[in-house]
């Protein structure tokens, strides 16, 4: 019993410390954001929001949080609605080269996204959408649209094969048995993949890097900055970059965990 | 394209489905009156259910005509149709409450919310499921689910309605009681149902004409009676259970007669007129198991054969009693418990299995 117990102990301890090695950079970011002296070293010379200050003095990180704002917005919309659609005609056709189709949505984020963003560059610099945000978000969309397939994906395996069938047999046309059941029935998935989308570019680097020119988002700002200087501002904007994409990310999770607590229910 | 009211209200004309290089039907025609109740019977796989989902406009036919009062419906859209179905499992849409599913259809044809809300409450509570109007179907049971499937469905008042198995979903008690609602449904409203079933059972008790099928073919129609009583084939005589099939030689035995000898014995049978049956040729005597009586001693009278019981079988307050001849052949006897109970058997007893010469009858060659 007391083995068992030291056991468990044990155990736990180990889990802890797996978190505090993954956490501990981003927590000393965020602790150091506030701290008054410039340098992130101990001890704490007080608690201050003057580099927050100075981020938001900073007319250029400004445009680039505003950017990164403007690009995620679309993003999400576009990968959602491309990935639903993507996820919708797996789910409702049958066809020859199905697993192919399947497979080339999913494709994107298993490319190194080094390669696609050189690959976005060339080619947007050819149809002219090289250093617009335009060009910024066709990226974006290319990378997070099959997040959006693989989670509406989810939803519509759930989905009675006989309920659209239902629906035209009760008088409604393709329309409204999409705008009135499709839709309605995968709208949690839906949410998930407009905050999951919006996270994946808010964070995303390396394609913004090639393509952005000088409509810098926040991350390729950030990167600009510290090739310059070392400066404790990076902490503050680790810290609102942090809060922003987790708050994404974690609304995700919820949405996702209350579909598959759902599933396993029925099941 | 009003159509002539005459006639039958819809009709199955050399209807066909294929899909590539399966026959889901191959050739089913038959019609359908108004008021009707008619029963799509027959082993999975028969084309009963594609048939429905044609007249529904689910499934569009490779062949042949689909007519509601005359007028060709073949290219009708399903939501351009009056015909609603109950699905099998239901089909309910999940993320509506139970008075929004009833009130879907009549949303559809643009009834004013307070119009659709007043009318769903009516079938809902003809149902009896008022009660759970606001919850969430994914809280009802099987039952109280078919129930809501039934009000979405007859909520748009249909001159028309399509059942695909309704009971096969359901426990079996609630089985009985749902058919009998069925019935009685049928009877109240005097609109036509269409109900797709495999069990003979459920389509007998409903139906006041049934459609046997089979490999994308229709093997009989006609009233439960009639096709219990006369199987036009031996795929129906097998198929709706209860039937003995005595496989023999014919041979001619007096004004109007003939006889079948085979390993089961001898047997006499009216002749029919529209069947050439040659003498000396195989022919398949068919025999209700119900139609049998057991005897202790020979009568001479009717058809009698000796056979040994082998076992009984107890359903309900019905027994099934299988004998076998010293010939080897398989005799089923139906018995009601109350008759076993006065006469006891059990296996190996000696008995008589005698029946009228005019309850049996020929299959035709």
């Amino acid at each position: 019993m007391s083995a068992n117990l030291l056991r468990r102990a044990a155990l736990i301890a180990w889990t802890a410390l797996v978190f505090a090695f993954i956490f501990a950079p981003i927590v000393s970011t965020v602790v150091f954001s506030f701290n008054a002296d410039r340098f992130p070293s101990l001890p704490w010379a007080g608690f201050s929001l003057r580099w927050y200050e100075a981020i938001f003095a900073d007319a250029s990180i400004q445009r680039g949080l505003t950017n990164s704002l403007i690009v995620a917005g679309a993003t999400s919309v576009l990968a959602t609605f491309l990935g639903f659609a993507a996820a919708y005609v797996d789910y409702r056709y049958r066809f020859v080269g199905k697993i192919a189709y399947t497979a080339l949505v999913a494709l994107p984020p298993t490319v190194p996204v080094v390669i696609l963003g050189v690959a976005m560059l060339t080619f947007e610099g050819r149809v002219g959408l090289s250093g617009t945000l335009t060009g910024v978000t066709v990226g974006h969309v290319v990378l997070a649209a099959p997040f959006a397939m693989a989670l509406v994906r989810m939803r519509l395996a759930d989905l009675d094969p006989d309920i659209e069938g239902a629906s035209a047999n009760l008088g409604a046309t393709p329309w409204r048995t999409m705008t009135g059941v499709v839709i309605p029935f995968c709208l949690p998935a839906i949410l998930a993949s407009l905050f999951l989308t919006a996270a994946v570019s808010f964070d995303e680097f390396m394609i913004a890097w090639f393509v952005s020119g000088v409509n810098e988002t926040l991350p390729v700002r950030v990167l600009a900055m510290l090739q310059g200087q070392v400066s404790p501002r990076i902490n503050a904007i680790g810290a609102i970059v942090f809060i922003v994409s987790m708050t994404l990310v974690v609304l995700a999770q919820i949405l996702i965990g209350r579909l598959l607590g759902r599933r396993s229910k029925e099941a | 394209m009003t159509g002539s009211k005459a006639g039958p209200m819809l009709e199955i004309d050399r209807l066909a489905k294929r899909y590539g290089d399966t026959v889901a039907v191959a050739d089913v025609s038959f019609g359908i009156e108004k008021g009707e109740f008619i029963a799509l019977m027959g082993p999975s796989g028969c084309g009963k259910t594609t048939t429905l989902r044609m007249i529904a406009g689910l499934d569009t036919p490779s062949g042949g005509e689909i007519r509601l009062w005359g007028r060709r419906i073949n290219e009708d859209a399903p939501w351009e149709r009056e015909a609603p179905l109950v699905w099998q499992h239901y089909a309910l849409f999940p993320f509506l409450s139970v008075a929004k599913n009833v009130e879907f259809g009549l949303k559809q044809r643009g009834l004013p919310a307070a119009e659709r809300r007043r009318k769903a409450m009516e079938w809902m509570e003809r149902l009896g499921i008022a009660g759970f109007a606001e919850r969430g179907v994914d809280q009802l049971s099987g039952g109280q689910r078919q129930r809501v499937a039934l009000a979405r469905a007859l909520a748009l008042e249909p001159e028309m309605l399509l059942l695909d198995e309704p009971l096969s979903a359901l426990d079996p008690h609630l089985r009985v009681r749902m058919q009998s609602e069925l019935v009685r449904l049928h009877r109240e409203l005097g609109i036509t149902f269409v109900c797709v079933t495999h069990s003979h059972s459920e389509a007998f008790a409903m139906a006041d004409r049934v459609v046997i099928m089979s490999e994308g073919r229709v093997q009989q129609i006609g009233a439960p009676r009639e096709i219990y009583r006369r199987a036009a084939n031996r795929f129906v005589a097998e198929f709706v259970g209860g039937n003995n099939l005595f496989s023999g030689t014919a041979a001619a035995a007096g004004e109007g007669l003939l006889r079948v000898e085979g390993p089961f014995g001898t047997a006499l049978a009216p002749r029919p007129a529209d069947v050439a049956l040659r003498e000396g040729g195989e022919v398949t005597l068919v025999v209700a198991a119900d139609r049998i009586d057991l005897g202790a001693a020979r009568s001479g009278a009717g058809n009698e054969i000796e056979a040994k019981v082998v076992t009984l079988e107890f359903v309900g307050s019905s027994v099934t009693v299988f004998l076998e001849t010293a010939g080897g052949a398989e005799l089923r006897i139906q018995r009601s418990l109350r008759q076993i109970e006065n006469t006891p058997l059990s296996p190996g007893d000696a008995v008589i299995a005698r029946w009228p010469q005019d309850e049996g009858f020929f299959l035709p060659a």
